[in-house]
């Protein structure tokens, strides 16, 4: 005899008294199933009690007094649940040694992989852009324009405020340790070879790969998942072409500009903590910095600035471009595509110092 | 008169200047299947999006088993949200998560059911709603378009709720599987005694499935009644919708 409303919310205590009820009374105990006084039934209802009489097969109990709507939900309920499976054969995956074996194969064959693919993508966008460079209409300038609106323009503020602040720490560390030595006027140089050598493209390279790099990796994953991307390609129109070269030469462009404001902003933070700190004069300031720093330290941190640019645009656009169908896989490779800006960018940076060394400047 | 389930007066929606609806008011019984038709862009995903609180309306009032869904305290809405199933267009499935998870989703905010129950209950529905036990264990993202409507509905259905709002079901779906799908929407309203707010443009779906049809247009609701009486109505576009190749067809089929 089933009572009361067997529906969904009030189910939860019966599903392990119903579970064993076969076992406890053997398999011919029940033999029928007064519906009566039953209330209400839904699905997981109808299903519950269906589970309890399948548990009792091979005898089936009969049901009586139901209505026509329980008995309608009942049999449905065992039509579904006894349904055949057709299930495609699923790929197991292994446990252990020879998995962990297999899996650091895979992974190292894997980043083989991800740096070919790189730079074949390096190779696609290099022969867009000349494309572009030959036939100056195949270029979308105005996508071009936006990008450097989006991703240099309205970043002027806050690549200004941190290498202002960055600017200051260096002077700061060389005034604690400088005056020690009664040397603080050194600070300028400390700050003008820092900051046009190294930190002042660097800094800006890894704030445009935390800003930009990771929007433009979200933009195009999100094109991708809504099948904009497919819907280009029917249309003729080459993504490289459409999408990834813009943002390249956007960046090219854009990076050395803010690198330069960067390195304004950062000299002016140095000068700011000299002049209010240290005493020393902003004229005294720019003449030493004239006399003791050559210009060729300038051109040192600009030359990098466009290299990084690629770099970031490549690695978003190509992050973008692999995302999948679903949101997790944007979010993956929007990780993957910071994490590799940031690690392309002190990897140049390296190579580059490298070869400055070498060359003796 | 019966109860009525959805019960809209005086309804104004507007994005910014666009004025979706204006003055529309809609009745809706228990235990009907009501098809919701109109012409693309006339406000019939708006008013499904007003009436389950998505949307707020600039003026005007939603009761849905008479509970004021506008202004109802946080706790009485979640109470209420239990009593509806809802299929969006594209399905709006969790794709962080398996199809038997997503089904999943609605039962262990609402219910305290036991952890192997709920699998299995969610792999009935997941049969329910016509697809094979399988599909459960796999990701919305790996799923055809009309397998992922059938989890959706299957997510809809995770409840047993007495409401059930369906958003284009059939659209995008090959005529046999559409067929399948009416059949189940009709069965499971006759067995459970559900009342089914349905937006659709497929007639046939209309003429199997719906007990009144609702027309949307110019801001308010045209003409609501069975299709007898909607194609007696002198209105162009009712008539153009009936009386068109399609809608014959679909009328003889049913008839």
């Amino acid at each position: 005899m089933l009572r009361g409303a067997w529906v969904v919310t009030a189910l939860g205590k019966l599903d392990g008294q119903l579970k064993h009820l076969s076992d406890a009374h053997g398999s011919d105990a029940l033999a029928e199933l007064d519906l009566s006084e039953l209330e209400r039934m839904d699905t997981t209802g109808a299903y519950l009690a269906d589970r309890a009489l399948r548990s009792f097969a091979p005898s089936s109990p009969e049901i009586i007094g139901a209505e026509p709507e329980a008995l309608d939900l009942l049999h449905q309920a065992r039509v579904l649940a006894t349904q055949e499976e057709h299930a495609p054969p699923v790929h197991e995956e292994g446990h252990g040694f020879v998995d962990l074996l297999e899996r650091t194969g895979r992974g190292a064959e894997h980043l083989w992989h991800e740096s070919l693919e790189t730079l074949s993508f390096l190779g696609g966008t290099l022969v867009a852009l000349s494309a572009a460079i030959l036939r100056p209409a195949k270029m979308r300038w105005t996508a071009l324009v936006a990008v450097m609106e989006d991703a240099g323009l309205d970043a002027v503020p806050i690549i200004a405020f941190l290498s202002f602040f960055v600017g200051m720490v260096v002077a700061f560390i060389g005034a604690t340790t400088l005056s020690q030595f009664g040397a603080t006027i050194f600070v300028v140089e400390l700050v003008g070879f820092g900051v046009l050598r190294e930190l002042g493209g660097v800094l800006v390279a890894i704030i445009i790969a935390g800003r930009t790099n990771s929007a433009f990796t979200a933009q195009i994953g999100a094109m991708k998942m809504r099948q904009e991307v497919d819907a280009m390609q029917t249309l003729g129109l080459d993504p490289m072409q459409v999408i990834v070269a813009p943002r390249v030469l956007a960046m090219m462009i854009m990076v050395p500009v803010l690198t330069f404001i960067g390195m304004l902003t950062a000299i002016a933070g140095g000068m700011a903590v000299g002049w209010l700190v240290l005493d020393i004069n902003p004229t005294v300031f720019f003449n030493r910095l004239q006399d003791n720093v050559p210009i060729n330290q300038f051109w040192i941190g600009m030359s990098k600035a466009p290299i990084f640019g690629l770099a970031i645009a490549l690695i978003g656009c190509r992050q973008g471009l692999e995302v999948g169908g679903s949101v997790q896989s944007l979010g993956h490779h929007t990780t993957k595509s910071v994490v590799q800006a940031l690690f392309a960018i002190i990897v140049i940076d390296a190579l580059f110092a490298i070869f400055y060394m070498e060359m003796g400047l | 008169m019966t109860e009525l389930a959805i019960k809209v007066r005086g309804l104004r929606t507007a994005y910014d200047t666009h004025i979706v609806h204006e003055h529309l008011d809609l009745d809706m019984r228990k235990g009907e299947v009501l098809g919701v038709i109109g012409p693309s862009g006339a406000g019939k995903s708006v008013l499904l999006r007003a009436i389950i609180g998505l949307k707020q309306p600039s003026a005007g009032e939603v009761h849905v088993f008479g509970e004021d869904v506008i202004h109802l305290q946080s706790a009485d809405h979640a109470a209420l949200q239990r009593l509806w199933g809802i299929m969006f267009q594209d399905g709006a499935l969790f794709s962080n998560l398996t199809v038997r998870e997503n089904v999943m989703v609605p039962m262990k905010e609402h219910t305290d059911l036991p952890l192997p129950l709920m699998k299995e209950l969610a792999d009935q529905k997941i049969r329910m709603s016509g697809l094979e036990t399988w599909a459960g264990r796999k990701y919305p993202s790996d799923l055809s378009g009309g397998m992922r409507k059938r989890a959706a509905l299957a997510r809809a259905l995770a409840l047993d709720p007495p409401l059930l709002f369906l958003d284009e079901p059939t659209a995008g779906l090959d005529p046999i599987t559409a067929a399948g799908f009416d059949q189940l929407i009709r069965d499971l309203q006759k067995s459970l005694g559900l009342t089914v707010f349905l937006v659709t443009h497929d007639v046939d779906t209309l003429a199997v499935t719906c007990d009144r049809i609702a027309v949307l247009g110019e801001k308010r609701i045209l003409a609501i009644g069975t299709m007898d009486e909607l194609r007696r109505k002198p209105h162009p576009w009712i008539q153009e919708y009936f009386g068109g190749p399609r809608g014959r067809g679909a009328i003889m089929g049913a008839g």
